[in-house]
């Protein structure tokens, strides 16, 4: 199963931490879910970072902002597929915070590594399990030309 | 006419596989347990063990939290919507 964004939103999240830097950047991923589970994104939302306590290192996606895109994603007939978020200065890997703080599985959570304001890689996981033991596998990105 | 609780993503599988269930209640937490009871499967993924609602699970009744309103005992009527929305937070 992979990931299916195009070229111009993946850009697009990217450039979202490099803004933000050197605080960690947060949004939504909206669109589609495939028969076999695959994910098309067609839509991202970036979002205020709640946790203003530790911008640096922490983000937190307010449940109110959260209910706002996803009762306008069902209006556009589209789904929250993921999340994303960057990583300043630190790889783009899950850490053990981001696991604890994932809840949707089924759903893609998106890394960016953002080193010295410059976004490098970003990666994608896919939450499984149930939340007594849920983990994070590593998912493709398939980026396609901008439609 | 039935309450509506609208069903995220990660909780569908054991909804049915539906976005949408319609429910029969008078309070947030009488939708709830009409929810479960019709879908017992979901109890676990929003309840802990103690029956308290899981500390990630955020409830709103319309645009409201029910956490600053009466929790369990806000009162809900038939054209209110209930969202469940799971919490979306992690970092380095």
């Amino acid at each position: 199963m992979a990931l299916t964004i195009p070229a111009a939103l993946r850009d697009q999240l990217r450039q979202h931490g490099e803004a933000t830097y050197p605080h960690e950047c947060c949004g939504v991923l909206l669109g589609e879910f495939g028969e076999d589970g695959a994910k098309i994104v067609k839509s991202i939302q970036p979002c205020g970072n709640t946790r203003t306590d530790s911008l640096a290192n922490r983000y937190q996606i307010s449940p109110a902002e959260l209910l706002r895109i996803q009762r306008e994603a069902m209006l556009a007939d589209q789904d929250i597929v993921g999340f994303y978020h960057s990583h300043p200065d630190h790889p783009a890997h899950w850490s053990a915070t981001d696991l604890a703080e994932a809840h949707w599985t089924g759903c893609s959570y998106l890394i960016t590594s953002v080193e010295q304001g410059r976004a490098v890689l970003t990666h994608s996981f896919l939450l499984l399990g149930q939340e007594e033991n849920k983990r994070f596998e590593d998912e493709v990105i398939a980026v396609i030309a901008h439609e | 006419m039935p309450i509506k609780v609208l069903i995220p993503t990660p909780l569908r599988p054991y909804a049915g596989k539906q976005s949408v269930v319609e429910v029969t209640a008078q309070t947030a937490g009488e939708a709830l347990s009409d929810l479960v009871a019709q879908h017992p499967d979901l109890r676990k993924h929003l309840f802990s063990e103690d029956g308290k609602l899981r500390s990630f699970v955020n409830v709103y009744v319309n645009d409201e939290d029910i956490r600053y309103l009466s929790k369990e005992a806000t009162l809900v009527k038939e054209t209110d919507t209930i969202s469940i929305v799971p919490s979306v937070a992690g970092g380095r």
